[in-house]
Protein backbone atom coordinates (compact mmCIF):
# COMPACT_ATOMS: atom_id res chain seq x y z
CA UNK A 1 0.00 0.00 0.00
CA UNK A 2 2.89 2.33 0.75
CA UNK A 3 4.53 1.68 -2.60
CA UNK A 4 1.22 2.20 -4.40
CA UNK A 5 0.79 5.56 -2.71
CA UNK A 6 4.29 6.68 -3.62
CA UNK A 7 3.89 5.59 -7.24
CA UNK A 8 0.60 7.45 -7.53
CA UNK A 9 2.15 10.53 -5.94
CA UNK A 10 5.09 10.44 -8.32
CA UNK A 11 2.75 10.16 -11.31
CA UNK A 12 0.74 13.09 -9.95
CA UNK A 13 3.82 15.30 -9.55
CA UNK A 14 5.21 14.41 -12.98
CA UNK A 15 1.93 14.97 -14.79
CA UNK A 16 1.31 18.24 -12.96
CA UNK A 17 4.74 19.54 -13.94
CA UNK A 18 3.99 18.61 -17.54
CA UNK A 19 0.61 20.34 -17.22
CA UNK A 20 2.03 23.70 -16.33
CA UNK A 21 4.87 23.56 -18.83
CA UNK A 22 2.98 22.62 -21.98
CA UNK A 23 2.31 25.41 -24.44
CA UNK A 24 -0.70 23.85 -26.15
CA UNK A 25 -3.86 23.87 -24.08
CA UNK A 26 -5.02 20.45 -25.28
CA UNK A 27 -1.75 18.79 -24.26
CA UNK A 28 -1.96 20.48 -20.88
CA UNK A 29 -5.52 19.21 -20.47
CA UNK A 30 -4.43 15.65 -21.21
CA UNK A 31 -1.77 15.84 -18.53
CA UNK A 32 -4.18 17.53 -16.12
CA UNK A 33 -6.64 14.66 -16.51
CA UNK A 34 -3.85 12.19 -15.74
CA UNK A 35 -2.88 14.28 -12.74
CA UNK A 36 -6.40 14.23 -11.34
CA UNK A 37 -6.72 10.47 -11.86
CA UNK A 38 -3.43 9.84 -10.09
CA UNK A 39 -4.53 12.02 -7.18
CA UNK A 40 -7.68 9.89 -7.03
CA UNK A 41 -5.56 6.73 -6.81
CA UNK A 42 -3.51 8.38 -4.07
CA UNK A 43 -6.74 9.14 -2.16
CA UNK A 44 -7.75 5.51 -2.48
CA UNK A 45 -4.48 4.30 -1.07
CA UNK A 46 -4.71 6.86 1.72
CA UNK A 47 -7.96 5.25 2.85
CA UNK A 48 -10.50 7.71 1.47
CA UNK A 49 -12.52 5.79 -1.13
CA UNK A 50 -15.48 8.20 -1.25
CA UNK A 51 -13.24 11.14 -2.02
CA UNK A 52 -11.38 9.10 -4.63
CA UNK A 53 -14.63 8.30 -6.42
CA UNK A 54 -15.76 11.93 -6.26
CA UNK A 55 -12.42 13.09 -7.60
CA UNK A 56 -12.82 10.85 -10.63
CA UNK A 57 -16.48 11.72 -11.18
CA UNK A 58 -16.43 15.47 -10.60
CA UNK A 59 -12.89 16.65 -11.26
CA UNK A 60 -11.81 14.27 -13.99
CA UNK A 61 -15.32 13.98 -15.35
CA UNK A 62 -17.28 17.20 -15.12
CA UNK A 63 -14.62 19.87 -14.80
CA UNK A 64 -12.41 18.31 -17.45
CA UNK A 65 -15.39 18.15 -19.80
CA UNK A 66 -16.01 21.86 -19.21
CA UNK A 67 -12.39 22.70 -20.00
CA UNK A 68 -12.33 20.52 -23.10
CA UNK A 69 -15.57 22.06 -24.36
CA UNK A 70 -14.27 25.59 -23.93
CA UNK A 71 -10.92 24.83 -25.53
CA UNK A 72 -12.61 23.17 -28.47
CA UNK A 73 -15.13 25.99 -28.82
CA UNK A 74 -12.47 28.68 -28.90
CA UNK A 75 -10.74 27.45 -32.04
CA UNK A 76 -13.60 26.79 -34.37
CA UNK A 77 -13.49 26.80 -38.13
CA UNK A 78 -10.83 25.89 -40.62
CA UNK A 79 -7.97 26.36 -38.20
CA UNK A 80 -9.43 23.66 -35.96
CA UNK A 81 -9.17 21.00 -38.64
CA UNK A 82 -5.49 21.67 -39.16
CA UNK A 83 -4.86 21.72 -35.45
CA UNK A 84 -6.74 18.44 -35.05
CA UNK A 85 -4.58 16.87 -37.72
CA UNK A 86 -1.47 18.21 -36.07
CA UNK A 87 -2.64 16.91 -32.71
CA UNK A 88 -3.32 13.43 -33.98
CA UNK A 89 -0.09 12.79 -35.85
CA UNK A 90 2.33 13.81 -33.15
CA UNK A 91 3.71 11.75 -30.34
CA UNK A 92 1.75 13.74 -27.79
CA UNK A 93 -0.34 10.85 -26.59
CA UNK A 94 2.67 8.80 -25.51
CA UNK A 95 3.37 10.62 -22.24
CA UNK A 96 -0.18 10.62 -20.83
CA UNK A 97 -0.70 7.06 -22.05
CA UNK A 98 2.39 5.79 -20.24
CA UNK A 99 1.37 7.53 -17.02
CA UNK A 100 -2.22 6.30 -17.30
CA UNK A 101 -1.02 2.74 -17.99
CA UNK A 102 1.05 2.93 -14.82
CA UNK A 103 -2.03 4.03 -12.91
CA UNK A 104 -4.28 1.33 -14.31
CA UNK A 105 -1.70 -1.36 -13.52
CA UNK A 106 -1.59 -0.03 -9.99
CA UNK A 107 -5.39 0.00 -9.62
CA UNK A 108 -5.60 -3.53 -11.03
CA UNK A 109 -3.01 -4.66 -8.51
CA UNK A 110 -4.91 -3.05 -5.64
CA UNK A 111 -8.21 -4.60 -6.71
CA UNK A 112 -6.63 -8.01 -7.19
CA UNK A 113 -5.11 -7.81 -3.75
CA UNK A 114 -8.15 -6.72 -1.77
CA UNK A 115 -11.05 -8.11 -3.78
CA UNK A 116 -13.44 -6.08 -5.84
CA UNK A 117 -16.16 -4.75 -3.55
CA UNK A 118 -13.91 -4.17 -0.58
CA UNK A 119 -12.28 -1.14 0.82
CA UNK A 120 -8.50 -0.90 0.68
CA UNK A 121 -7.51 -3.39 3.35
CA UNK A 122 -4.69 -1.43 4.79
CA UNK A 123 -3.87 -3.84 7.60
CA UNK A 124 -5.63 -1.98 10.35
CA UNK A 125 -4.94 1.46 8.88
CA UNK A 126 -7.81 3.84 9.33
CA UNK A 127 -10.03 3.56 6.30
CA UNK A 128 -12.74 6.18 6.49
CA UNK A 129 -15.68 4.65 4.70
CA UNK A 130 -18.46 6.77 3.21
CA UNK A 131 -20.76 6.09 6.14
CA UNK A 132 -18.61 8.00 8.61
CA UNK A 133 -18.15 10.84 6.15
CA UNK A 134 -21.89 11.04 5.53
CA UNK A 135 -22.73 11.03 9.23
CA UNK A 136 -20.26 13.83 9.89
CA UNK A 137 -21.35 15.73 6.78
CA UNK A 138 -25.01 15.86 7.78
CA UNK A 139 -24.28 16.23 11.47
CA UNK A 140 -22.01 19.06 12.53
CA UNK A 141 -21.35 20.28 8.98
CA UNK A 142 -24.97 20.79 7.94
CA UNK A 143 -24.58 24.54 7.68
CA UNK A 144 -21.63 24.02 5.38
CA UNK A 145 -23.72 21.83 3.11
CA UNK A 146 -26.38 24.52 2.92
CA UNK A 147 -23.76 27.16 2.15
CA UNK A 148 -22.30 24.96 -0.59
CA UNK A 149 -25.74 24.56 -2.12
CA UNK A 150 -26.23 28.32 -2.09
CA UNK A 151 -22.82 28.73 -3.73
CA UNK A 152 -23.70 26.26 -6.46
CA UNK A 153 -27.02 28.01 -7.04
CA UNK A 154 -25.21 31.30 -7.40
CA UNK A 155 -22.77 29.74 -9.84
CA UNK A 156 -25.67 28.35 -11.84
CA UNK A 157 -27.39 31.71 -12.10
CA UNK A 158 -24.12 33.46 -12.92
CA UNK A 159 -23.19 31.00 -15.63
CA UNK A 160 -26.66 31.30 -17.17
CA UNK A 161 -26.35 35.08 -17.13
CA UNK A 162 -22.87 35.15 -18.62
CA UNK A 163 -23.47 32.42 -21.15
CA UNK A 164 -26.59 33.77 -22.78
CA UNK A 165 -26.25 34.43 -26.51
CA UNK A 166 -25.11 37.89 -27.52
CA UNK A 167 -26.00 39.23 -30.93
CA UNK A 168 -25.66 42.51 -32.73
CA UNK A 169 -29.17 43.39 -31.65
CA UNK A 170 -27.99 43.31 -28.10
CA UNK A 171 -26.11 46.52 -28.67
CA UNK A 172 -29.43 48.35 -28.93
CA UNK A 173 -30.36 50.08 -25.75
CA UNK A 174 -32.56 48.40 -23.26
CA UNK A 175 -35.40 50.89 -23.11
CA UNK A 176 -36.16 50.68 -26.82
CA UNK A 177 -35.76 46.97 -27.28
CA UNK A 178 -37.01 45.22 -24.23
CA UNK A 179 -40.71 45.28 -24.96
CA UNK A 180 -40.21 44.38 -28.60
CA UNK A 181 -38.01 41.41 -27.90
CA UNK A 182 -40.33 40.20 -25.22
CA UNK A 183 -43.28 40.49 -27.56
CA UNK A 184 -41.41 38.81 -30.42
CA UNK A 185 -40.57 35.84 -28.28
CA UNK A 186 -44.25 35.05 -28.15
CA UNK A 187 -44.50 34.05 -24.55
CA UNK A 188 -41.45 31.82 -24.75
CA UNK A 189 -39.90 32.60 -21.42
CA UNK A 190 -36.62 30.93 -22.22
CA UNK A 191 -35.98 33.21 -25.16
CA UNK A 192 -37.75 36.21 -23.69
CA UNK A 193 -35.57 39.24 -23.30
CA UNK A 194 -32.66 37.76 -25.20
CA UNK A 195 -32.11 40.86 -27.26
CA UNK A 196 -31.96 42.99 -24.18
CA UNK A 197 -28.78 44.91 -23.54
CA UNK A 198 -27.33 45.15 -20.08
CA UNK A 199 -24.90 48.03 -20.44
CA UNK A 200 -25.47 50.33 -17.55
CA UNK A 201 -25.80 54.03 -18.24
CA UNK B 1 5.09 35.25 -17.69
CA UNK B 2 2.18 33.37 -19.21
CA UNK B 3 -1.11 35.19 -19.34
CA UNK B 4 -3.40 32.74 -21.08
CA UNK B 5 -6.66 32.64 -19.16
CA UNK B 6 -7.23 28.94 -19.80
CA UNK B 7 -3.89 28.14 -18.21
CA UNK B 8 -4.63 30.46 -15.31
CA UNK B 9 -7.86 28.58 -14.61
CA UNK B 10 -6.12 25.22 -14.93
CA UNK B 11 -3.45 26.31 -12.50
CA UNK B 12 -6.10 27.44 -10.04
CA UNK B 13 -7.62 23.98 -10.30
CA UNK B 14 -4.24 22.42 -9.58
CA UNK B 15 -3.75 24.61 -6.52
CA UNK B 16 -7.22 23.80 -5.16
CA UNK B 17 -6.54 20.13 -5.76
CA UNK B 18 -3.29 20.41 -3.83
CA UNK B 19 -5.12 21.98 -0.91
CA UNK B 20 -7.61 19.13 -1.05
CA UNK B 21 -4.81 16.57 -0.97
CA UNK B 22 -3.42 18.25 2.13
CA UNK B 23 -6.83 18.14 3.83
CA UNK B 24 -7.47 14.49 3.00
CA UNK B 25 -3.96 13.46 4.03
CA UNK B 26 -4.33 15.23 7.37
CA UNK B 27 -7.75 13.68 7.93
CA UNK B 28 -6.36 10.26 7.11
CA UNK B 29 -3.44 10.80 9.46
CA UNK B 30 -5.65 11.52 12.45
CA UNK B 31 -8.44 9.17 11.42
CA UNK B 32 -11.12 11.87 11.30
CA UNK B 33 -13.62 12.40 8.46
CA UNK B 34 -13.29 16.19 8.68
CA UNK B 35 -10.57 16.34 6.08
CA UNK B 36 -12.72 14.58 3.52
CA UNK B 37 -15.60 16.92 4.28
CA UNK B 38 -13.39 19.91 3.69
CA UNK B 39 -12.37 18.33 0.41
CA UNK B 40 -16.03 18.05 -0.55
CA UNK B 41 -16.47 21.77 0.10
CA UNK B 42 -13.36 22.53 -1.93
CA UNK B 43 -14.80 20.39 -4.72
CA UNK B 44 -18.07 22.34 -4.76
CA UNK B 45 -16.18 25.62 -4.72
CA UNK B 46 -13.92 24.52 -7.57
CA UNK B 47 -16.90 23.47 -9.67
CA UNK B 48 -18.61 26.83 -9.13
CA UNK B 49 -15.40 28.71 -9.83
CA UNK B 50 -14.64 26.90 -13.05
CA UNK B 51 -18.19 27.35 -14.34
CA UNK B 52 -18.11 31.10 -13.79
CA UNK B 53 -14.52 31.40 -14.98
CA UNK B 54 -15.09 29.57 -18.23
CA UNK B 55 -18.25 31.57 -18.91
CA UNK B 56 -16.19 34.72 -18.45
CA UNK B 57 -13.49 33.33 -20.75
CA UNK B 58 -16.08 32.68 -23.46
CA UNK B 59 -17.48 36.18 -23.10
CA UNK B 60 -14.00 37.70 -23.19
CA UNK B 61 -13.08 35.73 -26.29
CA UNK B 62 -16.27 36.91 -27.95
CA UNK B 63 -15.43 40.53 -27.29
CA UNK B 64 -11.64 40.74 -27.55
CA UNK B 65 -10.85 37.69 -29.73
CA UNK B 66 -7.93 36.62 -27.62
CA UNK B 67 -7.36 35.07 -24.22
CA UNK B 68 -4.74 37.43 -22.88
CA UNK B 69 -5.33 38.47 -19.30
CA UNK B 70 -3.85 41.88 -20.08
CA UNK B 71 -6.46 42.50 -22.76
CA UNK B 72 -9.09 43.31 -20.16
CA UNK B 73 -6.99 45.98 -18.51
CA UNK B 74 -8.73 48.65 -20.56
CA UNK B 75 -12.18 47.89 -19.23
CA UNK B 76 -14.01 50.85 -17.83
CA UNK B 77 -14.76 50.82 -14.18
Amino acid sequence: MEAAFYIAGAVAVISTVFTITRLNAVHALLYLAVSLLSVAVAFYTMGAPLVAALEVIIYAGAIMVLFVFVVMMLNLGRRAVESERRLMQGKIWVGPSVLSALLIVEVAYLIARTGLPGMPAGAGSGVLDPKQVGIALYGPYLIGVELASMLLLGALVGACHLGRPVSEKAEVRYDRNSDGSRARSGGNFVRAGVGRSTDAP
Amino acid sequence: MRRNLIFILMSVEIMLNGAGVAFVAAGSRWGQPDGQIMFLFILAMAAAEVAIGLALVLRLHHQHHNLDADAISDMRG
